[in-house]
């Protein structure tokens, strides 16, 4: 909200240093995003009256102008078109300095001398207008040679741009800003009472009001005016609403806008007599009825939404035989507008629920200056005020104008007026202050509460009908403590820092999972953060078959998927990386996957209204996935990568073992993958990208990848964890043994290392498998696979008949349980 | 009938079919296709002759040469289909590797170390501040129910607030039920009813996570980001004690020449609620550009546990208060790291990322 200083001086003498002025409004939370000063700059611009026009030869783009501005005419090249002899306008003779910082300067065009500059309303930082100059012929008072600021009664202005937050109606306004300053700034403030001097017929004799839906407008109020002239609102009028961003448009238009302004009210002014029938009606819409709003766009409503609360019941205004007028609270509608030919002006004030306008204008997409003041809550007893205020301003603009008597007031139920019993202990409790009872008192009352003594250091505080954020108790002493705290001033609140017994911490899942990054870092790789909304297609594209869970209002269509895997992700990201030619790289992600939810496994969650019902969420599962694609990378290195993480993560007993059956793992290549395995349990992937998936991504060369599943190497006793406890470390020399194995294919390497660990006993430091052999001197469907096994005694240095004896032992474990030839 | 020698187009289709069917592998029917469909084939030489026969004989057998060619095509693509299958199986077949036997000592580890997203570095700090101040770290699924994303942080459903957030929502089940969180905030719901159920109050902890809001992204917004949030509750917890807290916090992360202020602002969840903002991490509060002159840069949300929410969660206002805070883990990293778009932080271009 634009709101000009001298505006809010109508209510309280605020003055001083504007930054400081900017600091109070920041401190009471309504921000100040921007300051802006106006009428600054135009000391020098005067008016003057033009007493010729002429062409200059070669030249139809200018004109030579003479002017008189109370001294001797003036010659000025002038560019405008829009005015004559006779007419008056500003001029910035040689020498002023417009408020954009221009210098103007004697300057000859075509053999013209120009003495000055003739101004637009921009040039003047007055308007917006642009086009031509700011004629101010007509305007009362207003003599040539008299400076502009004189004439226009400009004075400077400083205008700030506020934000104000959506539980503060009350503050959206002229009267709200002005009332919570001088509260800060310990100044007087108070509401000016309009006059409106009521004559001619009694309302209820010119039109009628009826509320069919009194739940969604529990109040509507119709005043009449009659011997309206419709014409351009008085300047102060015009250059306030410019200034706060609004653009006159006529004075009854003008007049409503500036009581919304001001008070916060919206009011909606009919032409009565295009009304079909004289009066107003409101009511819900019926399915599908079709109105034609001001700005002409023809808007159905009574449709439900796909949202929740989307009802689909809207409010709609209608005349007085049911014919709908406007949207309620939302948007007036076009047939009914007020034109130049107006004289009978039908006034509409109204409170709505809140909860209505806000479901409209969202189903309707349609948010105005008077939706998104009833969707945060206006004061139902502010109405009467308002519609004074109007009539006040439209008897000064339209000096025969007759309001008619009374008011056509339709009420419902009304919101409760609230009073909060508050114990000053309470607030002190919340705030960490020492303020005493009558130190609240005089922080609330400024605002508008009510406060009287209710016993031993309590208050009973009255909450003013403008207020509709405050609730009752217990939430309303909240809401009253943070009016306190806001008055009194946040940063005077005293800091102190609140201690506990209880030690922070990770989780093991967290601790984890930061080793597992710490691993993969180690291992070269850098962490990359892809979308978890993805494009199904490109999860289909490396293999996932699981059904994909869609985004009901996805961005784009290539967003519009949860992701079942990182895979499609990470080739991306690596794709992009090689099109930049950074293609040796190692990438990892660590992040949720979804899949559909199962309900017959987990329980469900609340939902809904009030938290009552079940519903079940996607699974989410956390990967940590690696592509390796430096040079040389492959399968075997994403074997050395899982490793890597499983020393880190002190994991024992992963088994790597090839999909079953010829069955492909997802993406992967199908003779150069394995499952990762702890027992029965899959934990995780490794191998190859399948060539072709790479080549779907625009990528060539071997890809290696590992991804495993977070939950279930950390969590749940799946894998089992090599024992914390410390093996001494012997002083005495150890000694290795090569042994070079021909064992069955369809044996993995890994079992003949464990049986060998197994028969070696505690004197076996290490088995390695250090070569695979397959040709000739070897059967087919076997291999040679050579181990090398380091011995170690805690106490003593083994003998070569020690360490012979023991060589003997695992080989004949290898014979006899894996069937392993020595070659 | 012409002169001409009659077409035995019988003996030409099974002539074809056998050239085609001849070829072992893809090149060879590429070949075999050149050679029995192209330009110089007895098929294309059929076709040639035609201009010989009569009107009448032309145009019949014009379209039988026609209709046998299209099977001709036909069976040579489904040959090819064939022969492309039988070459992948045959190569992925050569390239077969036991991952059981692979010899770890062959293989070269690397010399240079990699990198962890700049997000991870500034979620883990923030985390190590946390920890350190005595917070534990809590986590929360990223598709929620409207309940905890919204309803029990005292936005029912049309609350105004809810359209604050562009959310979201899933297709699974009704309408609007589940949702992508938008915020972490409902990390906060769940830490309560774990506490009440399990009788485990006070709480003190923060939660860091993935969060996502239907918003363009810009130099400063992303549609997914990530954003921590604390909370604590206990008795006789304060607005001073909030404040205390987001100041030591602010000074153990940035540095302690960077300082913190609260201006009051609106959140559902909390009241009193406020915005924070800290010394801008430019210019050290002398004013420049990135802070449009005033000094502070805005950080967070935070305020005392709306009475409401307390009541959602089974916890009684009378007896506990508590504060909660959040803020944007990204906008952290762009504000400790000067990142200019914070779209670098997705677009994993290397160059960028091994700058952390
Ligand atoms: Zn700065």
């Amino acid at each position: 909200m634009r709101a000009p200083l001298s505006w809010l001086r109508d209510f309280a003498p605020i003055d001083g240093d504007v930054d400081a002025l900017v600091a109070s409004l920041d401190d009471l939370g309504l921000m100040v995003e921007g300051v802006e000063r106006v009428g600054e700059g135009l000391g020098d611009v005067v008016v003057a009256r033009v007493l010729e026009v002429g062409s200059i030869e070669g030249a139809d783009r200018i004109r030579r102008v003479l002017v008189e501005a109370g001294g001797d005419p003036l010659e000025i090249v002038c560019g405008a078109f829009n005015f004559g002899a006779g007419d008056l306008v500003p001029l910035a003779p040689v020498g002023t300095v417009l408020p954009d910082g221009t210098e103007i300067g004697r300057r000859k065009m075509r053999g013209v001398t120009s003495n000055g500059m003739l101004c637009s309303g921009r040039e003047l930082a007055l308007s917006d207008d642009g086009e031509g100059l700011l004629v101010l012929t007509g305007v009362a008072g207003v003599e040539a040679g008299a400076p502009i600021v004189d004439a226009l009664g400009i004075e400077p202005d400083v205008v700030f741009d506020i934000t104000v937050e959506g539980n503060r109606p009350d503050a959206w306004c002229m009267a709200g800003v002005a009332r919570d300053l001088a509260a800060r700034l310990g100044l007087p403030f108070s509401l000016p009472e309009p006059k409106v001097r009521s004559a001619g017929p009694a309302v209820a004799s010119l039109a009628s009001a009826a509320v069919e839906a009194p739940d969604m407008c529990p109040r509507l109020t119709v005043r009449v005016i009659e011997s309206v002239a419709v014409g351009a609102s008085p300047a102060l009028i015009a250059r306030r609403l410019t200034m706060a961003g609004m653009r006159p448009i006529n004075n009854v238009v003008d007049a409503s806008n500036y009581v919304m302004l001001e008070l916060g009210q919206p009011t909606h002014p009919y032409d009565l007599d295009r009304l079909g029938a004289p009066g107003l009606l409101v009511r819900r819409a019926r399915p599908g009825e079709a109105l034609t709003t001001l700005d002409g766009v023809e808007r159905t409503l009574g449709y439900p939404g796909r949202g929740l609360g989307e009802t689909g019941e809207d409010c709609i205004i209608c005349d007085a035989a049911g014919v709908p007028v406007g949207i309620g609270g939302i948007f007036g509608g076009a047939s009914s507008e007020i034109s130049e030919s107006t004289t009978r002006v039908l006034l509409e004030a109204a409170y709505f629920d809140p909860m209505v306008i806000a479901r409209t204008s969202k189903s309707q997409r349609l948010r105005t200056e008077a939706s998104a003041r009833f969707e945060r809550g206006c004061d139902p007893l502010g109405i009467d005020r308002a519609t004074d205020r109007f009539c006040e301003l439209l008897a000064q603009s339209s000096r025969d104008a007759v309001v008619a008597q009374g008011t056509l007031d339709v009420r419902g139920e009304l919101p409760e007026p609230i009073t909060i019993t508050l114990r000053t202990e309470a607030v002190n409790g919340l705030l960490g202050t020492g303020l005493d009872t009558a130190q609240i008192a005089g922080l609330l009352g400024p605002i508008g509460f009510g406060c009287e003594a209710s016993g031993d250091e309590a208050l009973a505080v009255a909450v003013p009908s403008n207020r509709p954020d405050v609730r009752p108790a217990p939430h309303g002493i909240a809401d009253l403590a943070e009016e306190v705290a806001r008055i009194y001033g946040y940063s005077r609140i005293a800091r102190s820092q609140p201690t506990w017994a209880e030690p922070g911490g990770l989780t093991e899942r967290q601790r984890m999972r930061r080793r597992v990054r710490e691993a993969l870092v180690g291992l070269g790789a850098t962490e990359v953060w892809t979308s978890s909304l993805v494009d199904e297609g490109d999860d289909a594209t490396v293999g996932v078959v699981a059904r994909p869970i869609g985004i009901a209002n996805p961005m784009a269509q290539d967003q519009g998927w949860l992701r079942r895997t990182q895979m499609a992700g990470m080739l991306r990201a690596l794709s992009r990386n090689r099109d930049r030619r950074q293609g040796a790289v190692r990438l990892f992600e660590v992040g949720v996957v979804f899949s559909e939810p199962t309900p017959g496994r987990s329980s469900g969650e609340r939902s809904g209204p009030g938290g009552a019902q079940e519903a079940f969420l996607p699974t989410e599962g956390e990967l940590a996935s690696v592509l390796l694609a430096a040079e040389g990378d492959d399968a075997r290195v994403a074997v050395a990568a899982l490793e890597a993480v499983a020393d880190e993560l002190r994991l024992s007993g992963l088994k790597v073992r090839p999909p079953e059956g010829g069955e492909a793992l997802p993406g992967l290549h199908p003779t150069r993958s394995a499952r990762v395995l702890s027992g029965a349990v899959q934990v995780g992937t490794l191998g190859e990208i399948d060539p072709a998936v790479a080549e779907a991504f625009g990528l060539e060369g071997r890809l290696g990848w590992l991804e495993l599943d977070l939950g279930l190497v950390v969590e749940g006793g799946v894998v089992p964890r090599r024992e914390e406890r410390t093996r001494p470390i012997s002083r005495f020399p150890s000694s290795d043994i090569d042994l070079a194995l021909a064992v069955d294919d369809a044996i993995p390497a890994d079992e003949v290392g464990d049986v060998l660990r197994a028969a070696g006993g505690d004197l076996l430091e290490s088995v390695t498998l250090f070569d695979v052999y397959r040709g000739p001197g070897v059967d087919p469907g076997r291999r040679s696979l050579a181990f090398r096994l380091r011995f170690c005694a805690p106490d003593r240095t083994l003998t070569d008949h020690e360490v012979g004896a023991l060589r003997a032992v695992c080989l004949e474990a290898a014979e006899r349980q894996v069937g392993a030839v020595l070659r | 009938m012409s002169g001409a020698v009659p077409l035995d187009l019988a003996a030409l289709e099974s002539a074809t079919e056998r050239a085609l069917r001849a070829a072992e592998t893809t090149a060879e029917l590429a070949e075999a296709e050149t050679s029995a469909l192209g330009k110089r084939s007895a098929l294309a030489g059929a076709h040639r002759s035609l201009g010989a026969l009569d009107e009448e004989d032309r145009r019949r057998v014009g379209r039988e040469l026609h209709e046998l060619r299209g099977r001709m095509e036909a069976l040579a693509a489904e040959l090819r289909r064939g022969l492309h299958e039988r070459e992948r199986a045959a190569a992925l077949e050569a390239d077969r590797l036991d991952l059981t036997e692979v010899v770890l000592g062959d293989l070269r580890s690397p010399i240079a170390r990699g990198r962890t997203h700049p997000v991870t570095q500034t979620r883990d700090a923030l985390e190590d501040v946390f920890v350190a101040m005595g917070f534990k770290v809590a986590e929360g699924p990223e598709a929620e129910t409207d309940w905890y994303n919204f309803e029990a942080l005292n936005m029912p459903p049309s609350h105004p607030a809810r359209g604050m957030y562009d959310t979201f929502f899933l297709e699974l089940g009704e309408p609007e039920t589940i949702v992508l969180r938008t915020h972490t905030s409902p990390v906060q719901i769940r830490l309560m009813e774990a506490a009440v159920r399990e009788g485990t109050l006070p709480i003190h902890a923060v939660a860091p996570g993935r969060c996502f809001r239907r918003d363009t992204a810009d130099a400063s917004h992303l549609p997914v980001f990530h954003q921590v949030e604390g909370l604590v509750v206990d008795r006789g917890i304060t607005f001073g004690d909030l404040a205390g807290t987001i100041e030591a916090f602010t000074a153990a992360y940035f540095g302690p020449e960077v300082h913190s202020r609260l201006r009051p602002s609106y959140f559902p969840f909390t009241e009193p609620s406020a915005e924070y903002d800290i010394t801008c991490t430019i210019c050290l509060g002398a004013g420049c550009r990135t802070c449009s002159n005033t000094g502070w840069l805005e950080l967070g949300g935070s305020g005392m546990v709306d009475p409401a929410v307390f009541l959602a969660c089974g916890i009684d206002p009378e007896e506990w208060s508590g504060f909660a805070f959040g803020f944007g883990i990204d906008r952290c990293a762009q504000m400790r790291h000067q990142i200019p778009d914070m779209r670098a932080l997705v677009e994993n271009d290397l160059r960028f990322l091994r700058q952390f």
